[in-house]
């Protein structure tokens, strides 16, 4: 089987393993109920400021940024949360259970195996992402007739920290049992995420070494450096320039360009590592 | 040759799974496989597909290092661990696989019932392999060894979990795999399966050959002969332990100090026929053996070859020391 071909057949068996576990349902269901509760939430509230800041538009704007933000940063986690669940036992749990003994011995390479996986998981969080932010930020347009800025590169964005999540997730299944690659995958979003603040925080203090401190454990794990880069870009200019968040979700400075083309570029050197510790690996 | 390794050897740690192994299975054959737990069977069926990687030695599968693509679509599998995914029905299972082997639509629709009766799941071919039992699983494990139609296929305990129905159906399977000139790489302890299938055997102990050949081969090494004669002197008998260890019908050997027949002189009791129980190297002293009985004047009306069982056979090489 020609490698594409190979790659294509263990993809769709991800897929077909989400549908008939009922995961596909579970998550389709639950990402209608989110999107229906914010969107309830959000009129409700949107009306109500309506009242009492009756008059200035630019005034409302402050508040409906807050809302979309914190959808989003909702949203973040849920895929952040759903690229571990979905990926970590792949393939940990195919070698625990021996399951993957009659895989690898079809005519296939081993690397397709890893990076079929990779591409049914990716491509099913990548279409949970979109569908989901690009729903919110519908639901907002609707009501309040707001769009914050670059939506397209942020979306973008939040998926690309969803394959990082998912690659490293990936990654440890090769090496580690499901439990302890769930565990060091979370530690490591949880230390970049602090790793984040100490960053937006030590930039504010115009504190060089808390900076630093950030961009290290951003170079270790990536994901969280996504995300405020996505709040960055998405805030209206004048909030920007007040120099810090004005939420809690946002970000007062953006991790750079960089940072980008390095988490791609760790997402793809994490799959090269991962297809090369399955291939040693005895099953 | 369709299997051939050579000094084919795996460490785990200080573990010694399997240790210089050298053989090699020619087209056509069932080969068995047999060894106590842990002797290194699984390991070495591992190596031979790629899913283990040597420590040291070769292995080479129908000319091809195991493992690569290029031939797998010609090989089939039952792992010893045989549990697949609770979450499909057996149909879904078999198109899953068929599809992993290249098999198009067509092919899979029609071998794919074809092979559940064979294994005798037609009418649970929707039901999810999380309700089958342990025998169910193996079935179904089976016929997914045997769907690309391979020219070489690993069984690894394949009755392990099956009734005595099923070890007599997979029996036959086998029987008809040879018949198809299918090779076969049978991993089993079920001594009476391996003697009713296997055209060759190889029993391994703590990860070595220690014994190779054919049935025949095998059981026919040690030998024993049944010798029935009458007029037997106890020196007649006793020239006869120059081929090897006889022992009388009454459980001693001839030639023990305690033996009461040691006056060389006298004609053993029960003079019109005695038995005796010769252990020999190989048969090809028996018409030695006949011809010295007759000279010494014996009236010999009996030298008859015993062959050992399988598993006598392989109760022996246990008791071996190395
Ligand atoms: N993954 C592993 N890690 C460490 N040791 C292993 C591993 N796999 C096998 N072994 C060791 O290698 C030896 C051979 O094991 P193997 O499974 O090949 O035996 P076997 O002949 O198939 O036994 P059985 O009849 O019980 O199936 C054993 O001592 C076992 O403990
Ligand atoms: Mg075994």
């Amino acid at each position: 089987m020609n490698g594409l071909r190979g790659s294509v057949e263990i993809a769709r068996l991800t897929f077909l393993e989400a549908r008939m576990r009922k995961m596909l349902w579970a998550i389709l269901l639950l990402g209608a109920a989110f999107l229906i509760l914010y969107a309830i939430g959000f009129h409700l509230i949107y009306a109500d400021i309506r009242e009492h800041m009756s008059g200035s538009a630019a005034r409302l704007l402050e508040p409906t940024n807050f809302f979309v933000m914190a959808g989003l940063y909702a949203i973040n986690f849920l895929v952040v949360m759903l690229a571990v669940l979905t990926s970590v036992d792949t393939i940990a749990g195919e070698i625990a259970s021996g399951t993957i003994q009659t895989i690898v011995t079809k005519p296939l390479r081993r690397w397709q195996v890893v990076v079929g996986k990779w591409l049914g998981l990716a491509l099913m969080l990548g279409v949970f992402t979109v569908v989901m932010c690009a729903a919110l930020l519908l639901i907002v347009k609707l009501i309040a007739g707001y769009m914050p800025n670059n939506p397209v590169t942020a979306i973008g964005l939040i998926v690309l920290e969803g394959l990082v999540v998912l690659t490293l997730s990936i990654l440890g299944g090769t090496r580690l049992s499901t439990l302890t690659t769930g565990v060091v995958v979370f530690m490591l979003y949880g230390l970049a995420f602090i790793a984040g603040w100490i960053e937006q925080i030590g930039s504010v203090l115009r504190s060089d070494a808390a900076v630093n401190v950030g961009i290290v454990v951003s170079l270790i794990m990536p994901s969280e450096a996504m995300w405020k880069r996505a709040a960055y870009l998405m805030q209206p200019p004048f909030l920007r320039e007040l120099g810090f968040s004005a939420t809690p979700f946002g970000a007062a400075s953006a991790p750079s360009e960089a940072m980008v083309v390095y988490a791609v570029l760790y997402t793809v050197v994490a799959l090269a590592v991962a297809v090369r510790w399955f291939n040693r690996r005895d099953l | 040759m369709l299997i051939e390794t050579h000094n084919l050897r795996k460490t785990f740690g200080d573990t010694v799974a399997v240790d210089s192994l050298t053989l090699s299975v020619g087209a056509g054959e069932v080969f068995g496989f047999l060894g106590p737990n842990g002797a290194g069977k699984t390991t070495t069926v591992k190596m031979l597909l790629g899913l283990v990687a040597p420590t040291a030695g070769e292995a080479r599968l129908l000319d091809h290092r195991p493992g690569d693509p290029a031939i797998m679509g010609r090989v089939g599998f039952l792992p010893e661990q045989f549990r697949f995914p609770a979450w499909l029905t057996a149909g879904d299972f078999l198109d899953v696989h068929g599809r992993l082997y290249g098999l198009p639509a067509a092919e899979r629709r029609a071998r794919i019932p074809r092979l559940l009766a064979r294994v005798g799941l037609a009418d649970r071919a929707r039901s999810r392999l999380g309700e089958y039992s342990k025998g169910m699983m193996q079935r179904v494990g089976l016929a997914q060894a045997l769907l690309n139609d391979p020219a070489l296929v690993f069984l690894d305990e394949p009755t392990s979990g099956l009734d005595p129905l099923g070890r007599r159906e997979v029996r036959d399977l086998i029987h008809e795999l040879r018949a198809a000139g299918v090779t076969v790489f049978l991993n089993s302890h079920f001594l009476s399966e391996v003697e009713v299938t296997c055209d060759r055997v190889a029993i391994v102990k703590r990860g070595r050959v220690v014994r190779i050949g054919t049935l025949a081969e095998l059981t026919r090494q040690t030998t024993e002969v049944e010798i029935r004669a009458a007029g037997l002197t106890a020196e007649v008998v006793m020239g006869l332990e120059r081929w090897g260890r006889a022992i009388a019908d009454l459980g001693f050997g001839i030639a023990d100090s305690a033996s009461p027949i040691r006056n060389p002189q006298s004609e053993i009791r029960n003079a019109d026929s005695a038995r005796l129980t010769l252990t020999i190297a190989s048969e090809d002293v028996l018409p030695e053996i006949t011809g010295y009985l007759v000279q010494s004047g014996a009236r010999v009306y009996a030298v008859a070859p015993q062959r050992i069982s399988l598993e006598e056979l392989f109760m022996r090489v246990m008791e071996e020391e190395e």
